[in-house]
């Protein structure tokens, strides 16, 4: 097993870790807990990646004594709390569910049913504050993003790409194939945590007519 | 408690104080004054504290009135500053009487000028920060002309200055470059060349970051990058292999491979760089690179192994 990480400087004052893929959400999870907690000096912002994770703040110089103990007592999954799982409500009337369907050789129904009963998981955030790439997708409904991006998708669209599913938060160009909408408050500046979907967050969709 | 009145916004005018790192793993960008360091010398010189916001006027300058005489201070970018039509001081503190019009005029020297009005701009802070994010929309709408402000109660004292020297921007900025954490995706030939070559700065840089033209860096793998967490000041390439340089309000994450990080004391040469001006990128001395550590102890494993004494470099 690929059990090594990889410290690569990200200037002076950050450092990327390479870490192995099917580590990366519970390393990121016990490196968000220990930087909770106080024991990554310096650091600002633990920020996972697909396949890193991101230490801003500190650089490598100071921050490699302090990781190797870290990783090395790491006994793959540290003392971090239980993940929260939040239950996100779809109505699955996307423009491209049937495009799906037909790629994967399944049923609008089927594509629904695998989506909603997948255990996923929130890998990291981009492209616009609160956008989640939530991790699980079974494998038969993995699929590139579209040639040509729509100009504008609507906010509270449930879309996939490869790996991932999304959802967008305001509405914005997009590539990514739109299974259906939401109605959950993705984003509000107004909650103490704006965010619904943080790294490190359990997803579970749920099917609503 | 008094206002401020924008009187003229000129091309785009910020309220902008020291941004809000930290939220990045949400992909709120950091944001903040593109050249910090002046906008905390704006806030020194007037007695603020180095939180307070700010305003950061771009190219052109802006005017702006006070409800009640306030000292003001204007850094940055050099330009004419003058109160009523008569000339005042820049890097200097400046006591704005009230109804005053201060004008800020266009830039001479660099691109970002900054306001700091005793006792701040303090509007309501979004995410603990008043900084106008330009990619993500978080923060207070960019200045239009007849925008009223809160400013803070005034506390310190102004910095008893004549005038606080600032380094000219010579028309080649030479900046160093601290190599990583994706050069390895760039044939040594190709990472020689951009140290060798010149490069120049667009007009499509903005406060995301500056867009340089020049000679095309290849990219050397062909797979694409997985989305992976940026950090100010990364010098990316996409696929064009026209870099790009990191400023403030720069995405959290990207998929294009980040050849190196402008130094920290260099940033602020890009972040008031004009279009036309010519950059070149020195080797900086980068921190040890390639240090690989193990996870964990499987059961009945031996102790982990250090992969060297310490440090090692290559990667």
């Amino acid at each position: 097993m690929n059990n090594e990480v990889r410290i690569r400087p990200a200037g002076l004052s950050a450092c990327l870790l390479d870490v192995p893929p099917d580590l990366a959400g519970t390393l990121a999870d016990h490196l968000r807990d220990c930087h909770a907690r106080g024991a990554l000096p310096g650091v600002v912002d633990v920020v996972p990646g697909a396949r890193t994770i991101l230490l801003d703040g500190a650089g490598s110089d100071r921050l490699t004594p302090v990781l190797r103990p870290l990783l090395h007592a790491w006994a793959g999954r540290g003392t971090a709390p239980a993940p929260e799982l939040v239950e996100i409500e779809v109505r699955y009337d996307g423009p491209d569910l049937a495009d799906v369907a037909a790629r994967a050789g399944l049923t609008e129904a089927e594509v629904i049913e695998l989506h909603t009963r997948a255990p996923m998981r929130v890998a990291f955030c981009g492209f616009a504050p609160g956008f989640a790439y939530i991790e699980g997708l079974p494998a038969p409904l993995r699929s590139p993003r579209l040639r040509t991006p729509r100009t504008s998708v609507p906010a509270g669209s449930v879309a996939i790409a490869e790996q991932y599913t999304g959802i967008y938060p305001r509405p914005s160009p997009g590539g990514w194939r739109l299974l259906g909408h939401t109605s959950a408050d993705l984003w509000n500046l107004d909650r103490d945590e704006p965010a619904l979907l943080r790294p490190g967050v359990h997803v579970r969709f749920v099917p609503v007519p | 408690m008094t206002t401020l009145e924008v009187v003229r916004p000129g091309l785009l005018s910020t309220v902008q104080d020291q941004g809000r790192p930290g939220l990045a793993h949400l992909g709120v960008p950091r944001s903040g004054a593109a050249d910090a360091a002046s906008l905390l010398l704006a806030n020194r010189l007037v007695g603020n504290g180095p939180d307070a916001a700010g305003i950061e006027a771009t190219v052109l300058g802006l005017d702006v009135r006070l409800r009640d005489s306030r000292w003001v201070a204007v850094t940055g970018a050099s330009c004419p500053v003058s109160i009523d039509g008569r000339p005042a001081g820049w890097q200097a503190p400046q006591f704005l009487p009230a109804g005053a019009t201060l004008s800020v005029g266009a830039a001479r020297n660099g691109v970002r000028a900054y306001l700091a009005v005793a006792g701040g701009i303090v509007c309501p802070p979004v995410l603990r920060s008043r900084s106008t994010d330009t990619l993500s929309g978080i923060g207070p709408a960019p200045l239009a002309a007849g925008a009223v402000l809160p400013v803070g109660p005034g506390t310190g004292t102004p910095a008893p200055v004549d005038v606080a020297p600032r380094a000219h921007l010579p028309a080649t900025v030479e900046v160093r470059l601290v190599l990583g954490p994706r050069d390895d995706w760039f044939a040594p030939a190709a990472v020689s060349g951009l140290f060798a070559g010149t490069y120049e700065v667009t007009t499509a840089s903005n406060r995301v970051g500056v867009r340089l033209a020049g000679r095309a860096m290849p990219v050397a793998r062909p797979d694409g990058l997985p989305s992976e967490g940026m950090v100010l000041g990364a010098v990316q390439i996409p696929a064009n292999g026209q870099p790009i340089i990191f400023l403030a309000d720069h995405p959290t994450t990207g998929g294009y491979p980040v050849l190196g990080v402008v130094h920290p004391s260099d940033l602020w040469m890009v972040a008031q760089a004009a279009p036309g001006t010519r950059v070149r990128f020195r080797r900086g001395a980068a921190p040890h690179a390639g240090t690989v550590l193990r996870l964990g102890r499987e059961p009945g494993d031996e102790p982990p192994r250090y992969t060297g004494g310490g440090f090692f470099a290559g990667a």
